[in-house]
């Protein structure tokens, strides 16, 4: 069948918004696409029919009503090879890369992780995502069927309305594909999170110690914003990973990212260099963090962020 | 109850401001680098020390690379794995990942046909360099075992492992049988540094080696290349304390002030 699939990724039913960039992206590569949604439910086999597929396949199966990485892979697989598509997109998000790689597994294709462009043919080229960002790769990929999976944000989600064909595929599951589904859930309530904060305030190994870290919390309080930190900062056991920017933290897009006291190494770049501004506070005039930063102040970030704190508190009165 | 556990480590390089590239574009250039592995595997590492501790047992890093990929072994020895093997692969440490986890597959089946399964085998959740998010995923179904990617909270139960994932507002709970394969993510521990006594330790260390052989895969690498970088020239708003006031005009003018 010539047609690309893309395996939306989907939590129960509520989408993933970046199944729509997959939608944009495969779309633009000229044949047809047909969305493919294990479990899933109507209002998921809408938005893909919105965003551009020409077909929607749900994979229908009891084990495939909670998310399970084997149960969902095995089921692709056995639609790949009973239909025989150009490629399966699928997001480069945690489930988007686990399913692609289970069905890569499975089938014994390749599969290139997280494209920023795709160029089709015979084979495959592409460009992709390495070290989270800081170096990209040209790629050929080749295989019967090309599995890919997209980078989150390398492209905006375009609407296209067309008519749709929905259909059911039910895959041959053995029981034993429940060992890998979702057993439960624990919800923390998130509030403003690195994630969605406008304001960051991230502080490395310059604040010194975890005590350091008090006039950053204050500042960040004064404008609504959280504190983050660097790999230096978690290593030492000053603060807890989920508040590290960078490749094997957190990825920020900030309105004003305030670093103090990092030095600016690729991988913390990485995770912050989506902020829309960024403002150095290092004692080194050539830190990396200065030189790349939008705007910088070389001073001791123990007296800088404070004197900030004083002068916005003397202007709010 | 005594674990046997794995954990799989890649060596890379650690770049500092940026990364550069070799004059053919097919590798990162290493020259002045050290080398290290990623930081979710520093943290799989830990996690196989952290299990052995409480639970009793032996732990067995393995990794695929050149003959100076000992240096991760040793260092990882050092913070308390007892034993090592190195997956030889003469022709440098970049395989594809489908090259890469057939060889890695064989190495763990000939340590196991000697010594008994692996309860748990332990990945990273993506290698620092490729990213390929999938070498843990394709030795697990190779060796049949259930897989969990992205863990960051391991429990080993009588039959079973219970893993933690996180999602957006919480975490998301996975009960695997045993034995299985769980990919890791930096947070899930807080990695211990070496000690001289265990630095010592890891000299004596024997290290394993396996001649590795598998062909490519269906992915091939045309270049590397950095991104483009928007031209930036900083604005130094002053130095000193006496630039709050600066700063503070900013944040004005950005709106964060209201
Ligand atoms: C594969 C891989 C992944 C990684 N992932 C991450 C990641 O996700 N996030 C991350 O952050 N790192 C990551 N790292 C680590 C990274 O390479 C750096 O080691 C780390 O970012 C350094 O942290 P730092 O800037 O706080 O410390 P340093 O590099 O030590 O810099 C400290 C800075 O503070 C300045 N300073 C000192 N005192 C003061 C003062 N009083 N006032 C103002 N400035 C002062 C110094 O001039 C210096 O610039 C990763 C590394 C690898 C190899
Ligand atoms: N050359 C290698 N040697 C040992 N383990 C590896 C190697 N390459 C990848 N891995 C493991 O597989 C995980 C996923 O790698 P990748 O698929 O490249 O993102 C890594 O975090 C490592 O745990």
């Amino acid at each position: 069948m010539s047609t690309i699939a893309v395996l939306l990724d989907h939590d129960r039913g509520t989408l993933n918004e970046a199944s729509l960039e997959a939608l944009t992206v495969a779309r633009s590569l000229g044949a047809p696409t047909t969305a493919l949604i294990c479990g899933g439910n109507d209002a998921l086999a809408a938005a893909a029919a919105n965003y551009g597929a020409d077909a929607v396949v749900t994979l229908a199966h009891d084990l495939l009503a909670d998310y399970g990485p084997e149960a969902w892979g095995e089921s692709v697989a056995q639609w790949v090879r009973a239909n025989s598509p150009i490629a399966v997109l699928a997001t480069g998000t945690d489930r988007g890369n686990e399913v692609t790689a289970q069905v890569a597994a499975r089938l014994d294709l390749a599969m290139v992780a997280n494209c920023l462009s795709i160029t089709p043919g015979d084979d495959w080229s592409m460009t992709r995502v390495q070290w989270g960002g800081s170096l990209l790769e040209d790629s050929t990929l080749r295989g019967p069927t090309k599995l890919v999976t997209v980078a989150h944000h390398a492209t905006d989600a375009v609407v296209a309305p067309v008519p749709v064909a929905t259909s059911l595929f039910t895959p041959d599951l053995d029981p034993s594909f429940g060992r890998s589904i979702v057993q439960d859930r624990v919800v923390r309530e998130a509030g403003v999170t690195l994630t969605t904060s406008r304001v960051v305030i991230g502080g490395g190994r310059g604040v010194g110690s975890p005590e350091g870290f008090a006039p950053l919390e204050e500042l960040a309080g004064l404008l609504g914003g959280v504190v983050g930190c660097s790999r230096a900062v978690t290593n030492n056991g000053w603060r807890n990973h989920t508040d590290q920017v960078g490749q094997t933290g957190t990825r920020i897009a900030p309105d004003i990212y305030i670093a103090c006291g990092i030095s600016g190494a690729i991988q913390h770049w990485v995770g912050a260099m989506a902020s829309k501004k960024i403002l150095a506070v290092n004692t080194d005039k050539d830190a990396n963090m200065v030189s790349r930063a939008d705007y910088a102040v070389i001073a001791d970030l123990h007296k800088l962020i404070p004197a900030i704190s004083e002068e916005i508190k003397r202007r709010r009165g | 109850m005594s674990l046997r556990i794995a954990v799989c480590v890649k060596r890379v390089p650690a770049p500092g401001s940026r990364i550069n590239v070799t004059a053919d574009a097919q590798s990162v250039d290493a020259t002045n680098l050290g080398f290290t592995t990623s930081p979710h595997e520093e943290c799989a590492v830990e996690e196989a020390v952290k299990l052995v501790e409480l639970h009793g047992g032996t732990a067995t890093v393995i990794t695929l690379g050149p003959p100076e990929a000992e240096e991760q072994l040793r260092y990882s020895a050092s913070v308390g794995v007892e034993k090592a093997v190195l997956v030889s692969a003469a022709d440098g440490l970049d395989w594809d990942p489908q090259r890469t986890a057939s060889a890695l597959t064989q190495a763990i089946r000939t340590v196991e046909e000697r010594e008994g399964a692996f309860d748990v085998i332990l990945f990273g959740n993506e290698s620092a360099d490729g990213g390929g998010f999938q070498v843990g995923i394709r030795v697990a179904h190779a060796l049949g075992r259930p897989m969990v990617n992205g863990g960051k909270g391991i429990e080993i139960n009588d039959a079973s492992i219970t893993v933690r994932r996180p999602i957006e507002a919480g975490f998301e709970v996975y009960v695997l049988p045993r034995p299985a394969v769980v990919g890791v993510k930096e947070g899930i521990n807080l990695p211990r540094y070496p000690t001289m006594k265990g630095r010592l330790a890891s000299k004596k260390v024997a290290v394993e080696v396996i001649e590795a052989t598998a062909e490519p895969g269906g992915q091939g690498r045309v270049r590397l290349h950095r991104p483009e970088e928007k031209a930036s020239s900083t604005v130094i708003l002053g130095t000193g304390p006496d630039a709050a006031g600066a700063v503070v005009d900013l944040l004005t003018e950005l709106g964060l002030m209201s």
